[in-house]
C-alpha cells in the first residue's frame, strides 16, 4: 500500500481537477436542470458512505472475533469517515432538495435513515471518546448493529413510497451522465481509500506510542 | 442444565427481586404516565389531541421509560456485583442475555399494560378495536427495543458514562423500531383504519425483532468478555 | 473573564434599546409624495414578497465549495495528528536510545 499511496494520490487528485469539467459537460436533467450537477458528488459520496459503514462493521466484527488489533484500528478511521462523509451527504442533499423539492428536508424513508446511520457512527465515535476503558469492544458491538443497518437504508425507497430518487436511477443513466458519475465515483472511492490508509496509519501509530510509554514506565 | 431453564432461572431471579421491592416498576410506571402527560400539553390543541397524536405519544413513552427501566435494571447489577457472578456461572451467555431480555419484556409489557388503555382513554384513540394487532405491534416493537436495550445496557455496564451513553446508543439503533411502531399504531388509529399497512408494519417489526435478537446473541459473548 | 461591570453594561443597554427599537421604526414620517421634477420614490405599503428559492447557480457552489472544503479540511486534520504523534513518537525513542529515561 505505502509504494502505491503517491502514485495513486496524485491521480486521484488529477480527477478532482478534472471532475468539474466532465460535470459541466454533462446535460441537464430535464426536470430540475442546473441544481441536478449536485447529484455528481451527492450520490457517489452517499455510496461512498454506506461502503464506509460495512467497512468499519465488518472490521469490528473480525476484531470482535479474533481480537486483532488492526481490525480496530480500521474499524475506528472508517467510522471517523463515515461520519465526515455523512455530513456531507446531509448537507449537499437539502441544498439540492432546496431547489427539486421546495424544502430543506422530507420527514421520507431515505432520508431519515441516513441521519439515523450518520448518527449510529457519531455515537460510536462518541462511545470510544467517552466510554473509558474497553469502549473498544463496546464500540465494535455498535457498528456491528449499525452495519445491519446499511441494506436497510439502501431498499427503503424501494420500498416505500418517497420523494428521493429510486435506486434504479443509477443504472439507467444515459451516457451523458454515466460517464460524470461513474467517474466521481472511482475518483472518491480511490480518495476513500487514501484516506482510510491515512487514518489507519495515525491510530496505529498511537499505539506504538502508547506501548512505548508503556514500555518506559518500569 | 438445559438452555430453557437457565434462561427461566434468570427471568425469574429479576422478577423475584422486582416483586418485593417494585422499586422498578412503580418508577417506570410514573415516569411514563408524566411523560405521556408532558407530551400531551404540547400536543393538544383546543382541548382535542392533534391527529396521530397519540401513537407517537405512547411510543416516546416507551422508549423513555424503556431507558430508564434498563438503565436501572443493570445498575441493579452493577452495585451487587451479580453481573460479574452471572458471568462466571457455567451457563451459556446467550441465556443470560435471553434472560435479562424476557425479564425486561415482562416488566415494560406491565408497565405498557397501564399506559395503553391510559393513552386510549386520554387521546379519545380506539387502540382495542383490533385487539390482537395492537398488541402485536406492542409486543413485537417492545421486543426489538428491549433486545437492542437490553445489550447495550450489559455491554456499558461497566464502562464510564454510562448513564449518557445508553440513550446516546439506543435511540439511533432503535429508530426503525419506534417508527415502524408508530406508523403501524397510526394506521389503526386513522379514521379510516389502514389494515394492510398495520399488517406490513407489524411484519417489519417481526424481522427487525429477529435480525436483532440473533445479532445480540451473536455479539453479547465477544463483547461482554475481558 | 469578562468583568462583571462590562457585562452589567452591556445588559443594561440591552434592557434599553430593546423597547425602542420598535419603537423607532413606527415613528418614521410618512412618505412624501414625490414632485413633478424628481423621478419619484413610489411609496408602497407593503415591501415585495421575496423571492421564494435561491438561485440554483448559488446553492450547486455551496454544495461543491462545501464539499471541498470537509474533504481538505479533514485530510489536514488527519495529517496534522499523525504527524504530531509521528514527531511525539521520534522525540521518545531518541530519548529512549540515549539513556533510557522515564519520560
Amino acid at each position: 500500500m505505502n509504494k502505491l499511496f503517491v502514485p495513486l494520490a496524485v491521480v486521484a487528485a488529477a480527477m478532482f481537477v478534472y471532475a468539474p469539467f466532465m460535470i459541466l459537460a454533462a446535460p441537464y436533467e430535464s426536470t430540475m436542470g442546473l441544481v441536478q450537477k449536485i447529484f455528481y458528488f451527492h450520490a457517489p459520496i452517499g455510496m461512498t458512505m454506506f461502503m464506509s459503514a460495512f467497512v468499519c462493521g465488518i472490521g469490528s466484527a473480525i476484531f470482535l472475533f479474533t481480537r486483532r488489533p488492526g481490525a480496530d484500528r480500521v474499524a475506528v478511521a472508517a467510522a471517523e469517515l463515515t461520519a465526515i462523509l455523512g455530513i456531507i451527504v446531509l448537507v449537499t442533499g437539502p441544498l439540492w432538495a432546496r431547489k427539486a423539492w421546495g424544502v430543506w428536508w422530507e420527514w421520507d424513508a431515505r432520508l431519515t435513515s441516513s441521519l439515523v446511520l450518520w448518527l449510529i457512527f457519531e455515537a460510536y465515535l462518541l462511545l470510544r471518546r467517552y466510554g473509558g476503558p474497553g469502549s473498544d469492544r463496546l464500540a465494535a458491538g455498535v457498528a456491528i448493529f449499525g452495519m445491519a443497518n446499511v441494506p436497510f437504508v439502501y431498499w427503503s425507497v424501494n420500498v416505500w413510497r418517497t420523494m428521493h430518487p429510486k435506486t434504479s436511477v443509477v443504472p439507467t443513466l444515459l451516457p451523458g451522465m454515466r460517464g460524470p458519475f461513474w467517474f466521481c465515483f472511482l475518483a472518491f472511492t480511490i480518495f476513500y481509500v487514501l484516506t482510510l490508509h491515512l487514518r489507519t496509519r495515525l491510530e496505529k501509530r498511537r499505539a506504538e506510542l502508547e506501548a512505548v510509554y508503556l514500555a518506559t514506565e518500569e | 442444565m438445559t438452555f430453557v431453564r437457565a434462561v427461566w432461572l434468570i427471568t425469574r431471579k429479576d422478577l423475584l427481586i422486582e416483586a418485593r421491592s417494585k422499586e422498578i416498576l412503580l418508577t417506570t410506571l410514573f415516569f411514563s404516565v408524566s411523560c405521556v402527560l408532558v407530551f400531551a400539553f404540547g400536543f393538544v390543541r383546543e382541548g382535542r389531541a392533534v391527529e396521530n397524536a397519540a401513537a407517537g405519544i405512547l411510543w416516546i413513552a416507551i422508549a423513555f421509560s424503556g431507558t430508564l427501566a434498563l438503565g436501572r435494571a443493570f445498575e441493579r447489577e452493577r452495585q451487587s456485583e451479580t453481573l460479574r457472578a452471572l458471568m462466571i456461572a457455567p451457563i451459556p451467555r446467550p441465556a443470560l442475555y435471553l434472560g435479562k431480555l424476557l425479564g425486561i419484556v415482562l416488566l415494560l409489557a406491565a408497565v405498557e399494560a397501564i399506559v395503553v388503555p391510559l393513552v386510549s382513554l386520554m387521546f379519545q384513540a380506539p387502540l382495542f378495536a383490533y385487539p390482537w394487532l395492537t398488541v402485536g405491534l406492542l409486543a413485537t416493537g417492545t421486543i426489538g427495543f428491549a433486545a437492542v436495550g437490553t445489550m447495550f445496557a450489559a455491554m456499558l455496564v461497566r464502562a464510564r458514562s454510562r448513564d449518557v451513553l445508553l440513550p446516546v446508543l439506543l435511540y439511533p439503533i432503535t429508530i426503525p423500531v419506534i417508527i415502524a411502531g408508530v406508523r403501524g399504531t397510526a394506521a389503526l388509529l386513522q379514521a379510516e383504519v389502514d389494515l394492510p399497512m398495520a399488517r406490513l408494519w407489524l411484519s417489519m417489526l417481526v424481522f427487525f425483532d429477529v435480525v436483532f435478537v440473533t445479532l445480540a446473541l451473536w455479539t453479547f459473548e465477544p463483547v461482554m468478555t475481558e | 473573564m469578562i468583568p462583571k461591570t462590562t457585562v452589567a453594561c452591556v445588559a443594561l443597554l440591552l434592557v434599553l434599546l430593546w423597547p425602542g427599537g420598535p419603537a423607532l421604526a413606527q415613528q418614521q414620517p410618512p412618505p412624501a409624495q414625490p414632485s413633478a421634477a424628481q423621478e419619484g420614490f413610489v411609496p408602497v405599503d407593503q415591501l415585495p414578497k421575496p423571492q421564494d428559492t435561491m438561485p440554483a447557480a448559488r446553492l450547486v457552489a455551496i454544495a461543491y465549495a462545501f464539499v471541498w472544503v470537509m474533504l481538505f479540511g479533514y485530510v489536514v486534520s488527519i495529517w496534522r495528528r499523525l504527524s504530531s504523534v509521528e514527531r511525539e513518537l521520534e522525540s521518545v525513542s531518541r530519548r529512549i536510545g540515549s539513556g533510557g529515561r522515564t519520560p
